[in-house]
């Protein structure tokens, strides 16, 4: 374009010379064209210059605009990341009624390489804690993972065990009802950490294995919640380590919507050489969710080999849950959920508990939940009545 | 021993990569290659991410995009345009790199090229890539299918989720650019 203007300027100017010059001499109009032929090219010049810095400030410009994009980057990817959740709860059970900031938790974590990162979780349950106080103040998870090849990693340090559903995934908008099921906390018991190592490896899409070793229970051995699982979590707080636990688990999410895992543990000596009790957990569980449609399902047994357990029904404990639910749309949830468990199926006597729950949840946003259920207690307990909760993460 | 092995030989990379860019790119023109159609040429264009595109994009993904721009692959070989993107979003802590190829305002295919997550590796597995396919955006900029979750990984299934629609809409906005500058 700018080339067509010069050779339109050069045409006028030839133009305008005729006009005005008076017959010309040769050499006056050979002089005016090396003039204009000198000029064409100090032009040409210039535009070649204009094109050289128009590249040049292309240049700069992606260099910038890399550079910047690479600092937003940096700072949205950064190293050290911060999370949490959060639930409060109203109970109002046979008109026993309580309100309960019951889980403050907040994570964080560093990723020292692409391959080693920390992890953590501390909690503090039910809001206030110190002596007399009911709450608690609880280092969760606090540990070192190591990828040591693409499907393999190692955690050293004190991590959730795998089992069950809800012990590693518990955030608040993952699961319906308020409070968390009795089954997997009365005899799993959730939420169950201990200290140890453990691996994980994936052997294919979908199916994958871990297994660890780790400190283990302490259960009482004296008192009416002797052999009371729930009861023998040392919570890695100056834990008796006589008597190691090893798990393990496999797990298989090939199918889109469908989990089943089951996980086995074994201890030497659940009561730490207080008396000597060999123990063995088995849990298998199902998720399947199909559209709106979703079910979870879990079965869970401890069964200790020891006299003094077997004489108070408490060497086998046991329990399941199976809980059919179904979005209405992304917002609402229906579920309902029936539990059954015994902490004392090892004796002759109908000591089962049972509670069902019915209710929904609300998420005005993905990461945030409402939520209500009806709970009908019965068996070797009763009771009705209502909760209500609100619970987050971030 | 073959543990102290792993040990020894020490950490490897943490991200696993599942596919790169070109191969994605391959993946598509082989699918859109017939023989009633031939192979489509892709040429590379750039959106920049004005005031008006990141305040969409924040509805979409709850934050802006980490970009001043974005790169993506357009083809107007066949009736309908096709254009391909290459998305990253954090899951729960550390970026998934997606593959979106759109058409017709629906989503061909998506793929996880790199997952750097440690949970929710799964969402990778072609099964669960396949609920997208077809899959569009309803009057809400939402999916308008629902797609079965994965336990444990929430927050990855919904980073691509938001992928997704983060690339429909995309699809949309340079489609009526390019159908608006042909009109002119």
């Amino acid at each position: 374009m700018k080339v067509k203007n010069i050779a339109l300027a050069v045409a006028g100017l030839l133009s305008v010379s005729s006009v005005y010059a008076t017959e010309p001499t040769n050499q006056e109009l050979l002089d005016m064209l090396k003039k204009q032929q000198a000029q064409i090219e100090a032009l040409q010049k210039k535009l070649n210059k204009t094109a050289n810095k128009v590249k040049q400030n292309d240049e700069k410009i992606e260099t910038t605009v890399t550079v910047i994009e690479e600092n937003i980057s940096e700072k949205v990817a950064n190293k050290t990341t911060v999370g949490g959740y959060g639930e409060l709860h109203y109970n109002n059970i046979e008109d026993d009624k309580n309100i309960d900031f019951h889980r403050f938790v907040m994570f964080f974590g560093h990723e020292f390489t692409d391959s080693i990162r920390f992890f953590s979780e501390l909690e503090v349950e039910h809001a206030f804690s110190g002596d007399g106080k009911p709450g608690e103040v609880e280092l969760e998870q606090a540990y070192i993972e190591m990828d040591l090849t693409e499907n393999t990693s190692l955690k050293t340090g004190v991590f959730l065990v795998p089992v069950g559903i809800t012990n590693e995934t518990h955030e608040p908008p993952t699961f319906y009802g308020v409070e968390r099921n009795p089954v997997e906390k009365n005899i799993i018991p959730a939420t169950w950490w201990e200290a140890g190592a453990g691996f994980n490896t994936r052997f294919s899409d979908g199916l994958s294995a871990d297994f660890a070793i780790h400190s283990g229970l302490k259960v009482l051995t004296e008192g009416g919640k002797s052999f009371l699982i729930r009861d023998g979590r040392q919570k890695v707080a100056k834990a008796n380590a006589d008597s190691l636990a090893y798990t393990a688990r496999i797990k298989y999410t090939a199918i889109p919507g469908l989990e089943l895992t089951a996980s086995y543990q074994l201890q030497n000596d659940v009561t730490q050489g207080e008396s000597g009790a060999d123990a063995n957990l088995f849990t298998a569980h199902a998720i399947y969710n199909s559209g709106n449609f979703g079910v979870r399902a879990l079965y869970a047994t401890w069964d200790i080999d020891s006299a003094a357990a077997k004489a108070i029904g408490r060497d086998v404990q046991e329990g399941f849950y199976l809980e059919p639910s179904y979005k209405i749309n992304q917002n609402f949830g229906l579920f309902a959920r029936y539990n059954a468990w015994d902490n004392n199926a090892g004796d002759s006597v109908d000591t089962e508990k049972k509670q069902t729950n019915v209710g929904l949840n609300y998420w005005p946003h993905e990461n945030i939940v409402f939520k209500f259920d009806f709970e009908n207690r019965s068996g070797a307990q009763d009771g009705n009545g209502f909760n209500l909760g609100v619970g987050y993460q971030f | 021993m073959a543990f102290l092995t792993l040990l020894l030989s020490g950490p490897s990379l943490m991200a696993k990569s599942y596919m790169s860019q070109d191969e994605f790119l391959l993946l598509v023109i082989q699918n859109n290659s017939t023989q009633e159609a031939s192979a489509p040429a892709f040429k590379t264009k750039t959106i920049w991410l004005k005031k008006e595109i990141q305040s969409r994009i924040k509805s979409i993904l709850d934050h802006k995009y980490a970009k001043l721009r974005i790169r993506y692959k357009i083809s107007l070989d066949h009736a309908e345009p096709i254009t391909v993107w290459y998305l990253d979003e954090i899951g729960k802590e550390r970026p998934i790199s997606f593959g979106i190829s759109v058409k017709n305002n629906r989503v061909q295919m998506i793929r996880v090229l790199e997952f750097r997550e440690s949970r929710g590796y799964e969402i990778h597995i072609p099964a669960f890539a396949k609920q997208f396919e077809q899959i569009g955006l309803n009057n809400n900029e939402n999916l308008n299918q629902n797609i079965d979750g994965i336990t444990g990984a929430t927050m990855s299934v919904s980073a691509m989720k938001k992928m997704a629609r983060l690339a429909l809409v995309l699809h949309k906005t340079v489609i009526t650019k390019q159908n608006t500058k042909k009109n002119k």
